[in-house]
């Protein structure tokens, strides 16, 4: 990438993978195939030999359909998935094999935004116990009135009214509970930011405003972003580099704005032409065949060659490994690579 | 004459503490094979609207006035027998998750046989032949098979066809879509919506499309309705309100995607949230959002105008226009 | 600021009085004349001793020469004794009214055990999961395998035999509330950690692991205050059956001794007289611990009906 000279990597995933056993209990690994009892553990390829570093100031959008892992990767990164294989440093120190307590200075530093804003604040507590609760657990010996103080501060700077914070969470609406769960990330003074899919719950003035909060946090505390989301509207607008996720393997990662005006990837081109514009200037959309395979029992080679129009042989039999492309890009396609069209 | 016409039409749901209106006067028209968005965001009352025209309003919700015409019968007044004829029959519905329309103990074949039978006079066989038409028609690969098959069986975009399909099994003149493609995958959504688009357009069906997204109704649609806090307060064609749109809010609405902005840039943002049905302020609903609010919105709820090319429910637009028309220009 | 407080308490006092409970309750005619009766109840036994006109535990105040004079309104029945006397001639009334109060103290103890035991082994096998959850529970279907009264009935007589009655007999409320209450934690473990499962997979429990929170921390603070619902459904149900377990164990003589009747001991000391006529030595107990069964039964049915999200959001 031409920026890897200028910008320190924060985060670097090398050969990251995730399985998820589907079969969890001895016996339900058990099985009779052609009149034989054998042991098979079938298992879930969420997260495939990913390799992707972060650097400090950017927002990576990581764009892909549901199932392709991306919500995986973004809860490894945040330490709450343990990977199956490979490394996540951040500065270069590893991170994934820490212990609990170790790990509670980097947990500070990174934060995560969820989806779904009614389901991520506890409805027992009041937003000011919710919003307490981090600052005490991670600065011990802080004051109650230090305390409120940072609490009050965050909440403004949320757009949310402090003398709101006795208030339990289900008498706010979508966008509300949304920034308070931003303000709560925030009273940790993060550096790096995990949203996966922080505005797809949202209405559409709603994901404005949110959107505009979360640029602004950007700017004003200089926040490094892991943007997990689908729709690709979004990433134009808020993402600096863009990474293509299908089914658990990065297909392309360019520059937004390269991404944008020049996909490389079939899948990408795709997912492009399909997101409905507004105005009637769309190129035609490039219709896919069939649907996204389950991740059970990846194919050989290229993931996409059941849906790809370009797949030959090749592409059956060999994974493609992500190639360089002139402007910057890196694109995983044997087609792009041999320059088939 | 429309297929379909509501003419002020009133949803009230009774509540414990108060009566919420649903939908305040609601009106609008329909013609034989026009394709109609519904927007807004959630809780502005457009999937009650779907559900009124079939008059599947539940309790504690009931239609407290209007009319709800239909080749000319009224819906609303339509007694309980005559609207099982209707529905299914005449008017199909497809609703916003896949995963749970379709009943997961029957296989596909029982569904759609029994959707037949229930109004038509038909053996086994003949409806299991017009159900294989029918699964062809949406382009369903191997439709024999998928008869035999139950709904988990099938994938997302599959059970979405098959529902396109069952609601096209008695050639119904008129669709209600409810975000039909709002659990898909983008991919799939194109897919599902070219689909709708080419078999409304070749079978001469009307279709009603609600949906929160201004890019879908911008590619399906022929006259969009845009409603908030239960009114309905701009329509008119559907090219003429993304291009052009009148009312502060469609303006703000698309406004705030992010296309329309640089990337980087702040988006321009609607302020605050869509009031919720219990407690919609005086005068114009939009008036505590509305940066050209007056005195006269804050007291007074506009009537829904026509402006010739659009109808608008905004004392503000006239003098909005005129402060806009040289800005246009100048752009 | 000490306005300010009492804004906030005001508040939430408004807040209980417009919540869903509450209306709901003033809604549903079953609900009040079930918590009237059951609050009569409750206030009538904790003021027994000034309420009742003879001190049943004390053998100086009755006299066997009033031995099973049948209740007031009967034609051969002593106006001092309204509700008649048993075999001892003890006073049935003041009987009943320590009786019940000794079930219920009973009920509620066990409950309160029982709740400890199930709601922290719950807890963790939810919580961890793998291994853990898989003994815990494994443990609770064996204890479930054994029906509650089996066990208390083996447990009773065997330290009844070990110790002699006397000793027992003195220890006899303890024995009773550790026996109810270990032998029926499977009920509430079973519960809370299903609960926990699904509480697990919302976004707040990985909001607060995003923050680095500790598991004890999760456990109590987050996932148990939205468990407590269901927590609080079965532990009506719970003191429901921990009475009539009690009862059960007092009828077949190993629960309660005699000099200290509780309900369950009161219906089976009249019962060897049913057939000489003394009816009301059974029967009254009788119906007062059905009533009370029923009451704290019709209010946890009301309780579920209310706090179950599934039924109420439907």
């Amino acid at each position: 990438m031409k920026d890897d000279v200028l910008a320190p990597n924060l985060i670097e995933m090398k050969n990251l993978e995730k399985r998820f056993a589907l079969d969890d209990g001895f016996l339900e690994t058990v099985k009779i195939r052609k009149g034989r009892i054998v042991r098979e553990k079938r298992e879930v390829h969420a997260v495939n030999n990913v390799n992707l570093t972060i650097q400090k100031g950017e927002a990576l959008c990581v764009v892909g359909e549901s199932g392709c892992g991306k919500s995986t990767l973004a809860r490894l990164v945040a330490g709450l998935l343990t990977p199956s294989n490979g490394e996540i440093h951040y500065e270069g120190t590893r991170i994934d094999t820490l212990s609990g307590r170790k790990m509670l200075p980097y947990r500070k530093k990174m934060q995560m935004i969820f989806q779904n804003p009614y389901a991520s604040l506890n409805a027992r507590m009041t937003i000011c116990q919710a919003l307490e609760e981090p600052v005490r657990v991670h600065n011990a010996g802080i004051s109650g009135a230090e305390v409120r103080d940072k609490v009050a501060e965050v909440m403004r700077s949320v757009g949310v009214d402090p003398s709101w914070a006795s208030r339990y969470p289900h008498e706010f609406s979508g966008g509300q509970r949304q920034r308070i769960a931003i303000a709560r990330a925030l009273t940790v003074d993060p550096e790096f930011m995990i949203a996966d899919e922080p505005i797809s719950a949202l209405d559409v003035s709603i994901q404005a405003q949110v959107l505009n909060l979360m640029l602004e946090a950007k700017e004003q505390r200089g926040l490094t972003y892991l943007f997990i989301t689908h729709d690709l509207s979004v990433v134009q607008h808020f993402g600096t580099r863009v990474a293509v996720f299908y089914l658990g393997s990065l297909c392309e990662l360019a520059d937004t704005a390269t991404l944008f005006a020049n996909p490389k990837h079939p899948y990408t081109k795709a997912l492009l032409s399909a997101v409905p514009q507004l105005k009637d200037d769309s190129p035609q959309h490039i219709r896919l065949k069939g649907e996204i395979p389950t991740p059970i029992n990846l194919p050989i080679g290229c993931p996409f060659q059941s849906r790809c129009a370009q797949a030959n042989a090749r592409c059956l039999a060999e994974q493609p490994v992500s190639m360089l492309q002139p402007d910057g890009a890196l694109v995983a396609c044997h087609a792009v690579e041999e320059g088939r069209e | 004459m429309s297929l379909l016409s509501v003419r002020d039409l009133v949803v009230k749901f009774a509540m414990r503490k108060q009566t919420i209106t649903a939908l305040n006067q609601i009106s609008f028209e329909l013609a034989r094979g026009e394709r109609l968005g519904i927007v807004g965001e959630s809780g502005a009352g457009k999937s009650i609207t779907g559900f009124s025209i079939l008059n599947l309003i539940s309790q504690p919700g009931y239609i407290a006035s209007g009319n709800i015409l239909f080749e000319g019968q009224d819906m609303a007044t339509m007694s309980a027998a005559d609207l099982r004829t209707i529905r299914g029959n005449r008017i199909a519905m497809i609703f916003q998750d896949p995963m749970v329309t379709l009943n997961p103990v029957l296989t596909i074949g029982q569904q759609m046989v029994e959707t037949l039978q229930a109004h038509r006079n038909l053996s086994r066989a003949d409806a299991e032949k017009i159900a294989i038409i029918k699964l062809r028609e949406v382009y369903i690969p191997a439709p024999e098979d998928r008869l035999k098959q139950y709904p988990h069986e099938l994938s997302g975009g599959m059970r979405q066809r098959i529902i396109i399909a069952i609601a096209l099994l008695l050639d119904p003149q008129l669709i209600i879509a409810d975000e039909p493609t709002t659990a898909l995958d983008v991919t799939i959504q194109a897919d599902i919506m070219e689909l709708l688009l080419d078999l409304c357009q070749s079978n001469k069906v009307s279709l009603i499309l609600i949906t929160h997204d201004l890019g879908v109704v911008s590619q399906m649609t022929e006259k969009t309705l845009v409603m908030y806090a239960g009114k309905i307060i701009e329509a008119g064609p559907t090219r003429e309100i993304v291009n052009d749109p009148q009312h502060p809010y469609t303006q703000g609405l698309i406004k705030a995607l992010p296309q329309q902005t640089a990337p980087g840039e702040r988006l321009s943002q609607i302020p605050g949230n869509m009031p919720p049905l219990s407690d919609v302020p005086d005068g114009c609903a939009f008036h505590p959002r509305c940066e050209y609010a007056t005195d006269l919105c804050r007291s007074t709820t506009p009537e829904i105008e026509d402006l010739g090319r659009v109808k608008v429910a905004c004392h503000e637009v006239q003098r909005l226009n005129q402060r806009a028309t040289p800005k246009e220009d100048s752009a | 600021m000490s306005s300010f407080v009492a804004q906030a308490q005001q508040s939430r006092w408004a807040r209980i009085k417009g919540s869903n409970l509450v209306y709901d309750f003033m809604h549903n005619p079953v609900a009040i004349v079930s918590f009237i009766i059951f609050a009569t109840i409750v206030i009538a036994t904790m003021f027994s001793p000034l309420i009742a006109p003879f001190d049943p535990y004390d053998p100086t105040q009755y006299d066997i020469m009033d031995s099973e004079l049948p209740p007031s309104w009967e034609l051969a029945g002593d106006s001092k004794f309204l509700l008649g006397t048993d075999a001892q001639g003890r006073d049935l009334w003041s009987a009943i009214l320590y009786g019940t109060r000794v079930s219920i103290l009973i009920g509620i103890c066990a409950v309160a055990l029982q709740a400890f035991l199930g709601i922290s082994i719950g807890l963790i096998a939810g919580y961890i999961g793998g291994r853990v959850d898989s003994l815990l529970m494994r443990l609770a279907d064996i204890q479930l395998s054994f029906s509650t009264l089996m066990v208390a009935i083996i447990f009773l007589a065997v330290t009844q035999a070990m110790f002699g009655t006397e000793a027992f007999n003195r220890y006899a409320l303890y024995m009773l509330i550790g026996v109810i209450g270990i032998a029926e934690w499977p009920q509430y473990a079973r519960t809370v950690r299903a609960t926990v499962l699904a509480e697990k997979k919302k976004e707040y429990v990985d909001a607060a692991r995003a923050l680095g929170f500790g598991p004890l921390r999760i456990m109590l603070r987050h996932i148990l205050p939205n468990s407590i619902s269901p927590i609080f459904v079965i532990s009506t149900v719970q003191v429901a059956n921990a009475i009539i377990s009690e009862a059960s164990l007092s009828f077949l003589g190993l629960g309660m001794p005699v000099s200290q009747p509780s309900l369950g001991s009161l219906i089976s000391s009249g019962f060897d007289y049913i057939f000489s006529g003394s009816w009301w030595i059974t029967a009254i107990p009788g119906i007062v611990l059905v009533v009370l069964v029923l009451v704290i039964n019709l209010l946890g049915d009301w309780l579920r009906d209310v706090l179950n999200p599934k039924l109420y959001k439907g």
